[in-house]
């Protein structure tokens, strides 16, 4: 046919002019911003003058990256940021499951559950960080407020704790509110995982005899992992960017709390910009190790499609 | 003030651009933008001092000495103050209040049924250290603090304390040296001090370690005097309901903070701004702001009996006393000293660095601001 | 690749295989249908008990006086009911509320139609580096937005952009790019070829093809896409911060302000603050819940 022998530019014109606003502004805001934000961390772009032009600016290699990681400081932020995604992602991955494992067979009210599993996705993390600094006040005993008052007028009493306020696993307290906030959409994806395995492959299964346990340990997990994949990409990412959830319950000040994001966002204030620009660096380094084969994996795919 | 100012300049306009919230966190970042953006305010309220420093480097505030000149400003306000304004033989702000952040607030129930003297004064902290023992032991918070920035003021009225006025200031001039032993005795204080303070601390703002004292859940609380507003405000009365006196071995010393007011570069209305700057600086402008809140005039000729009984001993120690910055309150250090000095507090509050590494750091912190 | 999603993906769900008992880890001989059941409901019950908790909170300290809602009666009933918090809460946030919603919907419109262009082409325009074209634009989705906050500031005051909503407008399209265009592409996989074929054959070029066949097909998409941007550019916080202020910005910055930022706190408008401010997106997740989920499913990238 006729068009589709047609080359040339009227052939390609049309979808680049389509997909042409997105590849600009792709270009400048994403890689063209992150080739600047390196530049800037090269610097030694710390005070106010120098940001006006009042002083000068000279290039200093990595010597930022060196001296924030080298810090004590800095690498209590990277450890906060390690145990806050440790903790959020199981947590998670396993309630997540086990919500869409209890769903996945015939319940009554199924649609209530599943919408009340869910809503706390559809709020920010700021209005949820109202309650939920309520929620993890440190105070236990006598003083007690928030999840530790509710342990000991239900009679787990012992089950009260610091929440963040502990300078080494604090931060592993905000992951709550978060997964209160995310665990809905991991099962969600289980769900529609669970719904995406053919009867066929589990009749067969039991028609084998496989007993209950053997039949998710050999098809349904192995079918469910791409699912799960997916899942941790995802929220692994989102954890690492962890910001607003800390500036809503904690504050930028607090040590128990600190992450790298919220450094960025100090030393932004102090002036900072060429540290502000290498812990931004950072981050992306971090999370690109962590999506980047992901991706790659995932195009490879497609090609093969 | 904007009452004064309309009366005293009834051909300008003022609008009031207050960003609230977040103790002023949230202004200082819409200021750093809009200064960056060459979009200036006509004028914004900052601390006097080294907290300005930044914006001064960065060549984004005008010179007001002259206006100083002008409106009779070097004979109105105490020579002291006017030392501490000065950079490099410029002033870039007026002051509108004078606030004092080395006050103890007390509530005489709790210590006289802890067996103390409610009228008691300590001449040194270890003598203080006696009457908090008893406090504890009676059951109730000894000291009541709050979040990072109520631990750093307290840590320099401990430094203030122990070192004295002198070595005080030299910790940011750079003429005390900050490792040295007298250094780590005032530390070892602090530390001391803060195992009277509640654990649940930095959970909290101000308002609510005050409160507690207030409510009668602890005995002290080290805040600055604009914490006489709370006490007024849930109608106690001086003397009675709560009393207060210096931190304890500063007495003579008045530890300032001061709101002032600045002319950026490239203001829109300079004129307007100079007006209010008048505003500001006069007697009639000071008198009617301090009075609504609590601090004091920073001009030598205010009348004390226009104030509360608090704000007169207030009038009184700054015309006589020695006036030390605070820093707490962006008077002694800029930005950045200040952030890493509140980092190495919070983690020091939280254990997790001991009184040798705590010591390095502070000295490590002010160390940022003299490479400048 | 992923189905059209929305309905035929929740009524997926409530479909049952017929005749497959509910055996979880049971021990045999005992009672199978009885216990397992009970446990699971048990299980359900607590769960949604659990999940209910803030709620609980947040609803009940809305409507408590000052005294009452203090920490230490977090779990109280109100001693009386008040609407003060929520008239308080309402004078103080609901500008911020218009703004929000004069910042969300031309975002939301602007990047779905983007989105919607970008997953037309790279759908259909099979061209070598298309597959790495799409992971490019895909990797701006993951990218920790501090790696380019100092230059973007700097950038965003060059080009005088108003500080506020203007610049969030901006940055919501800009960086909502890569998620519209991953749920687009992924529903233009799944729409036959040949109703686009059948129009090229008609002599239709590509624009046209897309005005006229594809855009009329595309509402379920537009509608996952448009909830999907506008709850998560009401819910950002990051860029609000960095570019706007209590006074010119959305919900967000001003609740977090009116929450954290008070002299002296007030729980009650606080939660009831909260409430306003999240429930926007909540009616959306109410009214539109199985296009929310779809949503979510489809932007999930399947491996």
């Amino acid at each position: 046919m006729s068009v589709r022998h047609r080359k040339g530019l009227t052939h390609w014109g049309p979808p680049l002019l389509l997909i042409s606003p997105s590849l600009i502004l792709m270009g400048v805001f994403v890689y063209g911003l992150i080739g600047v934000n390196v530049a800037t961390s090269l610097t030694d772009e710390h005070t106010s003058a120098q940001s006006t032009g009042q002083a000068p600016v000279t290039f200093v290699g990595v010597q930022n990256y060196n001296d924030l990681l080298r810090s004590p400081a800095f690498q209590h932020s990277l450890r906060n940021l390690l145990l806050y995604t440790a903790v959020f992602l199981i947590s998670v991955l396993v309630l997540g499951f086990i919500w869409a494992w209890l769903l996945d067979k015939p319940v009554h009210g199924e649609g209530i559950f599943r919408s009340i599993y869910l809503f706390p996705m559809a709020v920010s993390f700021v209005a949820s960080g109202v309650v939920w600094r309520w929620l993890l006040n440190s105070n236990q005993g006598t003083s007690a407020s928030g999840l530790n008052r509710l342990f000991q007028m239900i009679g787990l009493g012992f089950l009260q704790n610091p929440w963040w306020n502990n300078p080494n696993w604090g931060i592993a307290a905000i992951a709550l509110p978060a997964v209160w906030q995310l665990s809905g959409y991991v099962m969600a994806l289980f769900l529609a995982g669970f719904r995406g395995i053919p009867d066929e492959l589990r009749e067969a299964g039991r028609i084998d005899g496989a007993s209950e346990w053997k039949l998710y340990r050999h098809v349904i997990f192995p079918q469910l992992s791409p699912v799960a994949l997916s899942a941790v990409i995802i929220i692994g990412h989102m954890s690492l960017k962890a910001f607003d959830l800390i500036m809503s319950i904690s504050k930028p000040a607090n040590y128990q709390t600190k992450v790298p994001a919220v450094d960025m966002y100090t030393l932004k204030g102090s002036y900072n910009f060429a540290n502000a620009a290498a812990v931004g660096t950072i981050l992306l380094v971090i999370v690109a190790l962590l999506v980047v084969p992901y991706l790659v994996r995932t195009a490879r795919a497609e090609k093969n499609r | 003030m904007v009452g004064v100012f309309n009366k005293q300049h009834p051909d300008v306009k003022f609008i009031n651009g207050a960003v609230a919230g977040g103790a002023g966190s949230a202004a200082k970042d819409l200021l750093q933008t809009r200064l960056q953006a060459k979009n200036p305010p006509d004028t914004f309220q900052a601390h006097a001092g080294k907290e300005i420093a930044d914006y001064i480097a960065a060549g984004q505030l005008q010179d007001v000495s002259n206006l100083y000149d002008e409106f009779g400003l070097r004979s109105a306000f105490p020579p002291a103050l006017l030392k501490l304004l000065t950079v490099d033989g410029k002033i870039y702000s007026v002051p509108a209040d004078i606030h004092r952040a080395n006050m103890v607030w007390a509530n005489p129930a709790v210590l006289t049924a802890a067996g103390l003297d409610p009228k008691a004064t300590y001449a040194k902290l270890s003598d203080w250290f006696t009457a908090l023992d008893k406090v504890k032991a009676s059951g109730k918070t000894a000291l009541s603090i709050a979040t990072t920035w109520t631990q750093v003021q307290l840590l320099e009225n401990v430094l203030l304390s122990d070192l004295g006025s002198d070595k005080y200031i030299g910790l940011w001039t750079g003429s005390t040296d900050w490792k040295g032993s007298d250094v780590g005795a005032a530390l070892a204080d602090y530390s001391k001090l803060l195992t009277y303070t509640n654990t649940d601390r930095d959970n909290l703002d101000w308002p609510d370690a005050t409160q507690q004292v207030i409510d009668g859940k602890a005995a002290f609380n080290v805040m600055g005097d604009w914490a006489v507003a709370a006490f007024v405000e849930q109608k106690k009365v001086a003397g009675t309901d709560y009393t207060y006196f210096p931190m304890p071995g500063t007495t003579g010393v008045f530890d300032f903070l001061a709101d002032s007011f600045t002319l950026p570069v490239g203001a829109p209305h300079a004129d307007g701004a100079k007006a209010w700057l008048q505003t500001v600086g006069s007697a009639e402008g000071q008198t009617a702001f301090n009075k609504a809140k609590g601090s004091i005039p920073a001009r030598t000729d205010a009348k004390p009996a226009d104030f509360s009984e608090y704000q007169q001993t207030a009038i009184k120690s700054f015309g006589q006393d020695t006036i030390v910055p605070s820093l707490a309150h962006g008077a002694a250090v800029p930005i950045a000293v200040l952030t890493a000095i509140s980092d190495a507090v919070s983690k020091f509050g939280t254990g997790s660095s001991n009184a040798a590494t705590f010591q390095t750091e502070l000295a490590a912190a002010v160390a940022l601001g003299a490479s400048k | 690749m992923t189905a059209i999603p929305a309905p035929t993906a929740a009524a997926e769900v409530l479909k049952r295989r017929p005749g497959t008992a509910p055996t979880a880890v049971v021990p045999p001989g005992a009672k199978r249908f009885g216990v397992a059941r009970t446990l699971r409901y048990l299980l359900l019950l607590f769960f949604l008990l659990a999940v209910l908790i803030p709620v609980y909170v947040l609803v009940v300290t809305s409507f408590k006086g000052p005294g009452d809602a203090s920490p230490d009666r977090a779990w109280t009933w109100p001693q009386a009911w008040t609407v003060d918090n929520w008239r308080a809460a309402w004078t103080t946030l609901s500008p911020a509320i218009l703004r929000t919603v004069q910042m969300v919907v031309p975002a939301a419109i602007i990047s779905s139609f983007l989105g919607s262009m970008n997953g037309f082409v790279l759908s259909r325009w099979r061209f070598r580096g298309a597959n790495l074209v799409f992971t490019l634009i895909l990797f701006g989705m993951f990218i920790p937005y501090q790696a380019v906050m100092i230059p973007l500031l700097k950038i965003m005051l060059g080009m005088n952009i108003p500080n506020g909503i203007p610049s969030l407008i901006l940055l919501h399209v800009i960086y909502g790019i890569p998620i519209t265009t991953l749920i687009f592409r992924n529903y233009y996989e799944s729409v036959p070829a040949e109703l686009i074929e059948a129009a090229r054959v008609d002599g239709a070029g590509m624009l046209r093809t897309y005005r006229s066949i594809v855009l009329p097909i595309s509402i379920p998409s537009f509608v996952v896409v448009l909830i999907w941007q506008f709850t998560s550019a009401w819910n950002d916080f990051l860029f609000a911060v960095f570019f706007s202020s209590s006074q010119n910005g959305p919900v967000t910055i001003a609740l977090n302000n009116f929450a954290n930022g008070a002299l002296l706190q007030n729980y009650g408008s606080s939660m009831a603050g909260a409430l306003l401010a999240s429930a926007p997106t909540l009616v959306v997740y109410i009214v539109l819940g199985r296009y929310f989920i779809g949503g979510l499913m489809s932007g999930s990238v399947k491996g």
